[in-house]
């Protein structure tokens, strides 16, 4: 094990050496570029024997990465934004494949305007695509969860792609001191790929991803819904796995802070739960009861942690970096939509705030909590916009 | 026609990408193949990147032996799949990529491509009172393929299998991308009588609207010089699409199809010994 | 040839498909057949090698015969024969 003090790119680029990718695709984009370079530089110093393939689009990084999937490699990739929007089609297409591989994508706001700083904009817009999802608050997560994503994936009742996430600049450009585990301790975690099926002249001379008709193709689609709902308990299981082997534990698909007693908990994803955890110990010290839900995995969506949540707390605030036009923030929607069939309903309320990379300071999460602990004194706003200017209130 | 002919060049141990496209179709619906080697289904535009991951994987498991081919249509090539294409070949792996010409989106119901020669009809470019049939130019492949300084292109022609097939053999033993432009009527796109496939096909060669050439490290060739040369009158003759063209723009497309056969004479005189 | 599928647990996980087509008969979809004169043939196997289907095999006595469970009847053979054996005949 060696301890470097490393930024979220680096991390995400250790990930993949010691997961072993065999076939890395990537094209650069601001604030992804050092992971390119650094796995550029690892396999010309020959310390990471993979192919690394210079292609000329992201659009070609995530085929590429599925059809070496479908021969049998490991592939990885990694991108931000607008590569992620322009994945978008071949997304679906990875996870239709049924290939696992596995992205570091870095949350950074969609454009016009034009901008490079924090936001989830882009990895929620691929929710419907059938890839899991893990927000992470730190360097050291990432490269953790690079490793559990690819147990976690290629399990052959599983076989589904996931993108670790991170946000730009606050992870991917800000250096923390980050265990990388041995080579030996991750290659026992981390068997090696061995799909059933991989597209082989001498063994498997198929058709692979033929034609469909309307008579058999939902069978295909129950197939992914029901290895996506296998993975709930499948990633409880690898991070506990992974705890017993290296020593850390990320929550399992929700982490929860401060939560059993609270009276107002922000249910939120990535490093704005740092700042809340602080927010929340402070704001406990004036006798103020507030906890952190940070959502680990958005997908798949944490059924029953999320109403183990609405039965235990009064009120939660969920804070959204994102927001699905003519509709709401998506945790937000969701969590209301998991809380429909439940028993319990504490009042909810929508903080829509960070987007486009707008600070979360702790000034502004104090306020957010106090709302939140206010919510079951009466009416109040289903959703509300955090800090933008003209509109009054938070 | 065409992947016949070109697996019986390569062998087993070939995995052909093919993108959507009258190949995506051909095998039939699931659970049915017709090939004995594995066949990749993908997204329309990514053949170039899809055999690009293929071949760095077989690389990585130390099987360089494996044909990689990538089998587009001329939509899938020219158009929509062009940029992934260019940045294949650009990269360099050692695979196939084979075009299949039928000079329009055939699969979606004969659509124009970039493919589609001056002066045909198709759904898209459809003549009408206003005279709309194709007037650009074809998209010259092959000439793209060259300036990627790629190590071997060739065109091809079902009429001609055999011819195909050496060029297949040839470029088996050249590392580095290989390009053939194989030129594959479509009856019911072309207005053409099924039968006559094959002889269009001789025609096309004949009248030089489709040369048969290879270009080796920038080095031209040209494998068939017609004996007698016949007019492009006599080559759209029996094809419905060019059915319309009144005699002063068949003129204006003779005359293209001989400077650009001009030129190809000229540039196979220049490059010898390159 | 989708016998063995049932349910969607017998699928694989993404249609990987395993059944050769031959399977599926498609002779039905011909408007003409072709009628092959052995007795003209001369062996030079020009329509086994242009069949867009692969519909024409060497067969008994190394002559070519048709399949007709394949066959669409495009006339492709009878247009290349160069001894003119092949005739396509109206389908009944």
């Amino acid at each position: 094990m060696v301890k470097k003090v490393i930024t979220g790119n680096y991390s995400a680029a250790y990930g993949a050496k010691v997961a072993r990718a065999d076939v890395i695709a990537a094209y650069p984009i601001t604030p992804q570029t050092q992971i390119v370079e650094k796995l550029a530089s690892m396999v010309a110093e020959g310390e990471l024997d993979a192919t690394f393939i210079n292609v000329e689009s992201e659009h070609s990084a995530m085929t590429a990465c599925i059809s070496a999937s479908q021969a049998g490699a490991r592939s990885f990739t990694a991108t931000s934004s607008h590569g992620l929007l322009l994945m978008h089609e071949m997304l679906i297409w990875a996870a239709g494949a049924r290939t696992p591989v596995v992205m570091a994508n870095i949350n950074r706001a969609n454009g016009p305007p034009w901008s490079v700083w924090a936001d989830q904009g882009d990895s929620i817009a691929q929710r419907d695509t059938g890839w899991m999802q893990f927000y992470c608050e730190s360097n050291q997560e990432v490269l953790d969860t690079m490793i559990q994503a690819y147990k976690i994936g290629e399990a052959r009742d599983v076989m589904l792609p996931a993108m670790v996430v991170m946000d730009a600049f606050i992870l991917s450009h800000t250096s923390e001191p980050v265990d990388i585990p041995d080579q030996e301790m991750v290659d026992g975690f981390l068997p090696k790929f061995d799909p059933e099926y991989r597209v082989a002249p001498e063994t498997q001379p198929y058709g692979f991803g033929s034609l469909v008709m309307p008579d058999w193709y939902m069978e295909f689609r129950y197939k992914i819904a029901e290895a996506m709902d296998l993975t709930r308990e499948r990633i409880r299981k690898v991070d506990k796995e992974f705890e017993e082997t290296f020593g850390r534990s990320y929550g399992g698909l929700i982490e929860f802070y401060k939560c059993e007693d609270a009276d107002a908990v922000l249910l939120l994803a990535g490093t704005v739960a740092s700042t809340a955890k602080e927010v929340a110990d402070e704001m406990r010290k004036k006798g103020k009861k507030v906890g952190v839900a940070r959502l680990r995995s958005f997908r798949p969506f944490p059924y029953e942690e999320v109403r183990k949540l609405a039965a235990a707390v009064p009120a939660i605030g969920i804070l959204d970096k994102s927001f699905t036009f003519g509709y709401g923030g998506a945790f937000a929607c969701e969590v209301q939509g998991a809380l429909y069939h439940c028993r319990d309903k504490p009042a909810i309320k929508n903080y829509i705030a960070g987007i486009g990379g707008r600070d979360l300071t702790p000034e502004v999460l104090e306020k957010i909590f106090n709302d939140a602990l206010n919510l079951r004194k009466g009416k109040h706003a289903e959703i509300e916009w955090v800090g933008v200017r003209g509109l009054g209130g938070l | 026609m065409v992947m016949r002919y070109m697996l019986k060049a390569l062998g087993p141990k070939t995995t052909v990408s093919v993108p959507a496209c009258c190949w995506a179709v051909m095998p039939g619906v699931f659970p049915l193949k017709c090939l004995d080697v594995p066949m990749l289904y993908t997204a329309f535009e990514v053949t170039g990147a899809s055999i690009s991951g293929l071949r760095a994987a077989y690389d990585k498991q130390g099987k360089e032996d494996i044909n990689v081919v990538g089998f587009a249509g001329d939509g899938g090539t020219a158009d929509i799949g062009i940029q992934a294409l260019s940045g294949m070949v650009e990269r360099g792996p050692n695979v196939f990529y084979i075009m299949y010409d039928n000079e329009a989106y055939m699969n979606t119901g004969i659509q124009r491509s970039s493919a589609t020669p001056v002066g045909a009809w198709t759904t898209t470019t459809p003549v009408g009172s206003r005279l709309d049939w194709k007037r650009r130019p074809k998209k010259n492949m092959m000439d793209i393929m060259v300036a990627h300084k790629i190590p071997y292109a060739a065109t091809a022609s079902i009429a001609y299998p055999e011819d195909f097939i050496k060029k297949l053999k040839k470029a088996q033993a050249i590392k580095g991308p290989k390009f053939f432009h194989v030129y594959a009527p479509c009856p019911t796109g072309w207005r053409l009588a099924p039968d006559k496939t094959v002889e269009i096909s001789r025609m096309a060669t004949d009248a030089c609207v489709f040369p048969l050439y290879e270009v080796e490290n920038g080095v031209y060739k040209i494998n068939r010089k017609p004996a007698k040369k016949i007019s492009f009158m006599d080559y759209m003759a029996m094809q419905g699409r060019f059915r319309h063209l009144p005699a002063s723009v068949v003129e204006e497309i003779q005359k293209g199809i001989d400077r650009e056969w001009e030129i190809l004479l000229k540039r196979e005189a220049f490059t010898q010994g390159l | 040839m989708m016998a063995k599928y049932v349910t969607y647990k017998d699928l694989p996980l993404t249609p990987i498909t395993t059944v050769g087509s031959e399977a599926n008969k498609t002779g039905g979809w011909r408007t003409f057949r072709p009628k092959i004169d052995h007795s003209k043939c001369i062996k030079c196997y020009i329509c086994w090698k242009f069949c867009p289907d692969v519909s024409i095999r060497i067969g008994k006595d190394e002559l070519p015969e048709v399949d007709f469970d394949h066959c669409k009847g495009c006339g492709i053979c009878a247009n290349e024969c160069p001894k003119k054996c092949i005739e396509m005949i109206l389908e009944e």
